[in-house]
């Protein structure tokens, strides 16, 4: 891994405007003037209100949208989303983003398909990630036969299949229930642990931040989103998410950050309503 | 079981109700003045039955029956695939699609079987003026299906294939191309039907084969029975090639969820 000192993923003073839909007035400012690093092996986790903007950013990192200013740097080098998406990056969706007409294992093995790997050699790995996110024996299932939490495992291997360099993740947990989901977050950093890729990660629930985390985030409300507290969060690890909540070190982090959020959120509130 | 018994018990009464209305004699007239008068303009059931059993024990069906599923398969087939064809390209690009768009709606919006005879004047009288007629009518309910179908593929699916470095090939065979599928299916139960009104009318226009043929001449001569006949061989077919496209849907679309599927354990 590329650890000497260059930065996995960073966006320096990124802005994305949106046309209106009818080409006239002013648009709409979705990020304003973002700046954020994130090191090889670090877990970010960047927190904003509803609607701040959050996916846009990612989408950006992904290369899946080029900022209006701004510039996307991978490891040093130049991210254009004319030339292609960040090869180095995997993408978990927050809506499900498995192709409905392939199996468990056949949307495990796309990425590998996609390279051109042979069938055979695809199988091997594909077997071996299924088992790891607890979904051996369910590979020729197809995705509407599978519950929701198996369907975010199932994506989870998919992406992870490829070895990414970098991780980004689009709030993947915040259709699941509470159980699963702390279930979830326990499996992605037992994943993580073993091999510590780089991870930007988008949700708006500050305790999920939180425990998984190196480093939160916050944004402000939207529009023209920017970044507005970094927090570094000290928490040993391993962790589990499920205790690690009810530490007083947890607690006063979470005090901390809140402080920070909370007139954020309510200015989010207050436009919906209004709005 | 008892639903397939109710279903025949309806055939049964319509032929019985049929077959009592029509048959010389059998109640006195109320309509016509004659008692054979409503057998002449509806025919008679155990006629019409009659002529089916002759043409397939003489043989005398078979060629006249050949050509014309050639005709509608040939259409299908070859309607069905521009379709998908161009369905794909214009809807994978935005500028060819917007040139074409008024032409696309003109096309489609013409009442087609108009063009019959001009396609007589350029195939002549042989299958190819039906097969012409066929496309022109399978073509457009094919593109326009597929066309819609890729338009609505979600952007995420799309998405998601990108950053697993699927290439636009594969974008096109992944994604674009099982999401159009579906559409493409439910259009071509429609498909069939269209491909067989291209052979008949054609061969109504002007023909010296196919079952259309049969009618007609049989029409020439007030042969009320054998026009019933030739009307039911045709919808016996229309049926199996619908059944048919039914089977292969079911083979290729195992991935669909089916309404109300609960997990077999």
């Amino acid at each position: 891994m590329n650890t000497n000192g260059v930065p996995a993923l960073r966006l320096a003073n990124v802005t994305c405007r949106f046309a209106d839909r009818d080409g006239r007035g002013e648009g709409y400012t979705a990020v304003a003037d973002t700046t954020l690093t994130i090191e090889a092996g670090e877990f970010v986790s960047v927190v904003g209100p509803t609607g701040c903007g959050k996916s846009t950013l990612l989408n950006v990192a992904a290369g899946l949208l080029d900022p209006s200013a701004g510039s996307v740097e991978v490891f040093g080098q130049r991210l254009h989303a004319a030339d292609g998406v960040n090869r180095r990056a995997g993408y978990m969706f927050q809506a499900d983003a498995l192709m409905p007409w392939r199996t468990g294992f056949d949307n495990v093995v796309a990425g590998l398909e996609f390279r051109g790997m042979s069938r055979s050699e695809a199988r091997v790995q594909g077997e071996e990630w299924l088992r790891r996110v607890g979904l051996a024996g369910f590979g020729d299932r197809y995705p509407h036969q599978m519950s929701g939490g198996m369907r975010k495992r199932l994506a989870l291997a998919q992406t992870l299949i490829l070895s990414p360099d970098i991780l980004l993740m689009d709030e993947p947990f915040s259709a699941l229930d509470v159980q699963t989901r702390q279930l979830m977050e326990n499996e992605l950093l037992d994943l993580w642990a073993q091999d510590r890729k780089s991870v930007l990660f988008i949700t708006h629930d500050l305790e999920e931040a939180i425990a998984l985390s190196d480093r939160v985030v916050v944004l402000s409300a939207g529009p023209a989103t920017r970044p507005i507290g970094d927090f570094k969060v000290d928490l040993p690890r391993p962790r589990d998410v499920q205790e690690i909540r009810m530490t007083p070190a947890f607690l006063a982090l979470h005090r901390e950050i809140w402080g920070a959020m909370k007139e954020e959120v309510l200015k989010a509130y207050q436009r919906q309503k209004v709005g | 079981m008892q639903l397939r018994a109710l279903q025949l018990l309806v055939l049964a009464v319509l032929i019985t109700i049929w077959y009592a209305m029509t048959a010389p004699g059998l109640i006195p007239p109320f309509y016509f003045e004659q008692d054979n008068r409503a057998a002449f303009f509806f025919g008679e059931p155990q006629k019409v039955f009659g002529v089916v059993v002759d043409w397939f024990a003489t043989g005398e069906i078979f060629p006249h029956l050949g050509v014309t599923l050639l005709e509608t398969a040939l259409g299908f087939f070859i309607g069905a695939s521009f379709g998908l064809g161009v369905g794909l390209w214009l809807a994978l690009s935005p500028t060819a699609s917007a040139i074409m768009d008024p032409y696309i709606k003109g096309f489609n919006s013409m009442p087609r079987v108009v063009l019959a005879p001009i396609f007589a004047v350029w195939f002549g009288l042989g299958i190819w003026s039906k097969v012409a007629l066929g496309v022109t009518l399978v073509f457009f309910v094919v593109f326009f299906n597929v066309y819609q179908g890729v338009r609505e593929v979600s952007p995420n699916l799309i998405a998601n294939a990108r950053m697993l470095g699927a290439s636009q090939r594969q974008l096109l065979r992944s994604i674009y191309l099982p999401s159009a599928m579906s559409w493409v299916f439910a259009s071509l139960h429609n498909a069939v039907g269209l491909a067989f009104v291209g052979a008949v009318v054609g061969e109504y226009l002007g023909s010296s084969m196919g079952v259309g043929y049969l009618i007609l001449q049989a029409e020439g001569t007030f042969d009320i029975n054998t026009v019933f006949a030739g009307i039911l061989v045709l919808t016996a077919f229309a049926l199996v090639l619908d059944g048919l496209v039914g089977t292969v849907e079911r083979r290729l679309m195992t991935w669909q969820p089916k309404a109300g599927q609960t997990e077999k354990v």
